[in-house]
């Protein structure tokens, strides 16, 4: 029997040298398909990112299992048994299985793989790209922060100097400028001057055109504009041969004017006036101007513009401020050189109104006295004339005396109770003998509602008709001349359509004074009143005259709250003089004021009216008390305060005390009294006798309560009239 | 009679004029004479003796405080002028009104020798006034024992 053994042949002879190799070749494979899987789960172990362990786990089996069928290779080259061959096939029919799968499952897997790959380059590229952009950030921040400190610095100051001088220093640190300058327009306008520079101490002056083209091209555009560094606005220095010049920048600023500001309002760049501003780059170095520091020096350009108008307003309220305190020293030098002046005029006023009038009256006087001795004609004649000069005279200088009171305002109405009728006539009667010798017949005519008793100047009121019928009789030739009076509510001058009955206490008198002589030429009226002035037509040699009437009278009219205006038809064709002055109306039906000795020497009104007489002195307290009891009053006598105020009741009226008696204050009387008696009927009337009646001794009085001052000695016919007035008024205004 | 009234009378006139004219009298005086009437025929009469007798006693006390040169009160004086000032003006004493008032000044500056003057003429004029208003009663009184009216005169 043959031996059949489970054995497999080998399909080859065995050649030993080519089995020796495809031995050892099988044995590394197997040796490198299991070495394979520990080198990738260890690795796999170490990095925790790989996403796709079960394909490692495939992959692995893959491979051991080639690497296990390499290695039962190895017994096949030999005779083996049956299993052996049983196990290659096995292992062989797994691994067939096991790369088929793996192989289908890379399909998958690679392109996953693959777009892992490319995820991986575009966030490379993303980093790259906000790196770069992190970098301009900080850059622009840095500009930022660069401006603020800039505008910062500016801003802190406002003094223009030192505001472009920083600026500039600010922009070359900032920036790492070589060279820095700024051009300002010269005061006509065609030039622009190199102001400042940042790195040349004493900037050569020099100027260029304004009309370069270069500039027009900056000054057009508000962006900063890089120029040539060529151009003569960018020669700052001497150019120092071979040098690479820095690239160079130019922006304007505008200079505004204070007049461009509005309120809640930009300011419009409607001014032309830019400076120039000249930023260089060092030169050799291969920057270049980025559009970031661009930026920053437009930004720069306005803030400057601002601060430079800022310093400019601040410079003109300053000036203004100076010229206004100057103004002021000026205008109180002169206030006080005025008012010296016044004093000084009013000073001589009043040494002139003595000395002048002294002498004056002197000749006034004694011509008098002197043309009522025996003269001959010739005398006579001649004294007439020294007496009519110098009344002229005398009355010139009241007038001019009068008028400088007046033009002061120093002036004031002495306002008095007399009848309006008999001054009329009174001034007519001065008139007429004047107007017979010229045949000018004059006409008064009263208006029946005019009253009879009325409050106002009469001295000045007189002279106010006098001087307007005197011009009407001085410069009349022929015809006939009518004054007449009226009453007139109303101011204006229209003529009253009717008459109105004057209610209150006043009313206005108007007059009117119609001529028929040589008229006024109408665009002289105004001249009329202005002083020292008579219109050539009229003056005349033997009219007198200063000039001065007619501007005195309106100057009275106006106090009197009236109005005075002259109406003429043409030279040769009359005048009519009207004016108005406000008088008050008296309510009193008889006369008041001027005393005249009434027949009855006893009276009435003042019989048993009890008074208390008080002086220290006896005599004079004798002769007061017959004065007294002459009026029929009765009197009780003291002779000390004391004794007064033990004395004194309400049935006493009146107290007259003397209080000229030195070192006692009579007046402090007058306090207790007012105590005595609080009800203001029952108290007495307080009149003092005192030596002397001037101002300071009336105010005393008046400030101690005291009714009423007296002059000693008292006539007979003052205490009367002081006595009615006393007890009808109850105070005494006047009283000497 | 009647002309020796008239005469009288025109004698008193003449006198009163003449005061009047010397300067003694001012018209204080015609007011003083203004207030004498049927109630009070004395009137002027007793004023006038008033102020005699204050002017002695002011003149003594004056010449008292004056007497010793290192010790004199010029106030005392002062106010011993003001009252015979007062008092001549009150009458019309118009000579001793004047001489008042220069002896006020004297007295104001304190000048002794001043005042002594002054004094001494106060004195005389009061006197002399005295003298002068004593005749001009007298002659009233003869009138009016004549059966006459004193005559009103009119000093202008």
């Amino acid at each position: 029997m043959m031996e059949v053994c489970n054995c497999i042949e080998p399909q080859w002879p065995a050649d030993e040298l080519l089995m020796k190799y495809q031995y050892i070749s099988d044995f590394f494979i197997a040796v490198a398909y299991f070495s394979i899987p520990l080198e990738l789960i260890y690795f796999v172990k170490k990095s925790a990112v790989f996403p796709y362990r079960w394909v490692l786990v495939q992959f692995g089996a893959f491979i051991v299992l080639c690497g296990a069928t390499h290695l039962i290779n190895l017994w096949t080259f030999t005779t083996h048994s049956r299993t052996v061959a049983l196990v290659m096939t096995t292992a062989k029919v797994l691994t067939a299985v096991v790369s088929c799968a793996t192989a289908l499952m890379l399909v998958h897997i690679i392109p996953d793989l693959l777009s892992v790959k490319t995820r991986e380059l575009f966030l490379k590229n993303k980093a790259a790209e906000l790196d770069r952009e992190m970098g301009l950030i900080r850059t622009q921040e840095e500009t930022g922060r660069h401006v603020r400190m800039l505008t910062h610095e500016i801003r802190s100051t406002l003094d223009r100097h030192t505001i472009l001088k920083t600026t500039l220093v600010e922009l070359g640190r900032t920036l790492a400028l070589e060279e820095c300058a700024l051009w300002m327009p010269t005061r006509t306008g065609l030039e622009l001057q190199l102001s400042y520079t940042l790195r040349q101490q004493h900037p050569v002056e020099y100027t260029v055109p304004i009309q370069l083209p270069v500039i027009n091209q900056v000054f057009g555009t508000s962006r900063a504009v890089k120029i040539s560094p060529n151009s003569p606005v960018a020669r700052l220095r001497p150019v120092s041969g071979k040098y690479l010049l820095g690239e160079v920048v130019a922006v304007r600023v505008p200079l505004l004017h204070l007049s461009n500001f509005q309120i809640n309002d930009w300011p419009e760049l409607s001014t032309k006036r830019y400076a120039l501003m000249v930023l260089m780059l060092p030169s050799d170095s291969a920057r270049q101007w980025h559009v970031h520091e661009m930026e920053l020096v437009e930004v720069v350009a306005d803030q400057v513009a601002v601060a430079l108008s800022h310093a400019a307003i601040l410079e003109e309220s300053m000036r203004a401020r100076d010229l206004l305190m100057e103004q002021n020293v000026a205008l109180d030098i002169a206030r006080r050189e005025a008012e010296t002046a016044i004093r000084a005029r009013n000073d001589f006023l009043a040494v002139m109104n003595h000395e002048m009038r002294t002498p004056m009256h002197a000749i006034i006087a004694l011509s008098s006295l002197l043309q009522e001795t025996e003269l001959t004609p010739e005398q006579r004649l001649m004294v007439e004339t020294v007496l009519k000069s110098s009344s002229l005279l005398a009355t010139l200088m009241n007038d001019v005396l009068d008028l400088s009171r007046l033009e002061d305002g120093s002036l004031q109405l002495e306002l008095g109770t007399f009848n309006l009728h008999t001054l009329f006539r009174e001034v007519l009667s001065l008139i007429k003998p004047i107007a017979v010798v010229k045949k000018l017949p004059i006409t008064l005519n009263l208006a029946p509602d005019l009253p009879e008793f009325v409050v106002g100047d009469e001295k000045r009121l007189m002279q106010i008709i006098l001087n307007i019928v005197g011009n009407a009789v001085k410069f009349s030739k022929q015809g006939s001349i009518s004054v007449t009076a009226l009453v007139t509510k109303s101011d204006n001058r229209a003529p009253p359509d009717f008459f109105v009955v004057p209610t209150g206490s006043h009313f206005y008198l108007r007059v009117k004074v119609k001529d028929m002589g040589a008229g006024i030429n109408p665009q002289d009226i105004p001249k009329l009143f202005t002083k020292f002035a008579q219109t050539q037509s009229l003056a005349t040699r033997s009219s007198g005259g200063s000039g001065l009437g007619l501007a005195i009278s309106k100057r009275f009219v106006n106090l009197m709250e009236g109005n005075i205006w002259i109406e003429s038809d043409g030279v040769g064709k009359g005048c009519t003089a009207i004016f108005d002055v406000k008088l008050g109306i008296s309510n009193e039906s008889k006369q008041s004021g001027i005393p005249k000795v009434p027949a009855n020497p006893q009276h009435a009104n003042f019989a048993g009216l009890k008074v208390l007489v008080m002086d220290e002195n006896g005599v004079s307290r004798m002769v007061t008390k017959g004065l007294l009891i002459h009026l029929g009053c009765e009197v009780t006598m003291v002779s000390s305060s004391e004794e007064c105020l033990r004395v004194v009741s309400h049935e006493h009226k009146v107290v007259f005390m003397d209080v000229c008696t030195p070192g006692v204050e009579n007046y402090q009387i007058a306090l207790r009294i007012h105590e005595k008696f609080t009800k203001r009927h029952q108290r007495p009337l307080l009149v003092a006798l005192t030596g002397n009646t001037d101002k300071s001794t009336k105010e005393k009085c008046m400030s101690f309560g005291l009714d009423g001052v007296l002059l000693k000695p008292v006539s007979l016919d003052n205490m009367r009239n002081v006595l009615s007035d006393l007890l009808e008024h109850r105070v005494l205004y006047e009283a000497m | 009679m009647n002309t020796v009234v008239a005469q009288l009378q025109r004698q008193f006139q003449d006198y009163l004029v003449s005061l009047y004219q010397q300067g003694f009298l001012d018209n204080q005086f015609t007011e003083l004479r203004k207030l004498q009437d049927e109630g009070t025929p004395d009137f002027v009469a007793e004023v006038v003796s008033l102020f005699f007798d204050d002017c002695s006693k002011l003149i003594n006390t004056m010449s008292r405080s004056l007497e010793r040169p290192e010790n004199v009160d010029f106030k005392q004086v002062d106010s011993g002028v003001h009252q015979l000032k007062g008092s001549s003006s009150s009458v019309g004493a118009r000579r001793v009104k004047n001489v008042c008032i220069s002896f006020k000044e004297c007295c104001d500056v304190q000048n002794r020798e001043g005042c002594l003057r002054c004094l001494q003429q106060v004195d005389y004029e009061y006197k002399m006034l005295k003298t002068k208003l004593q005749d001009l009663f007298n002659l009233e009184q003869r009138i009016l024992q004549a059966g006459g009216m004193i005559p009103q005169v009119n000093i202008s």
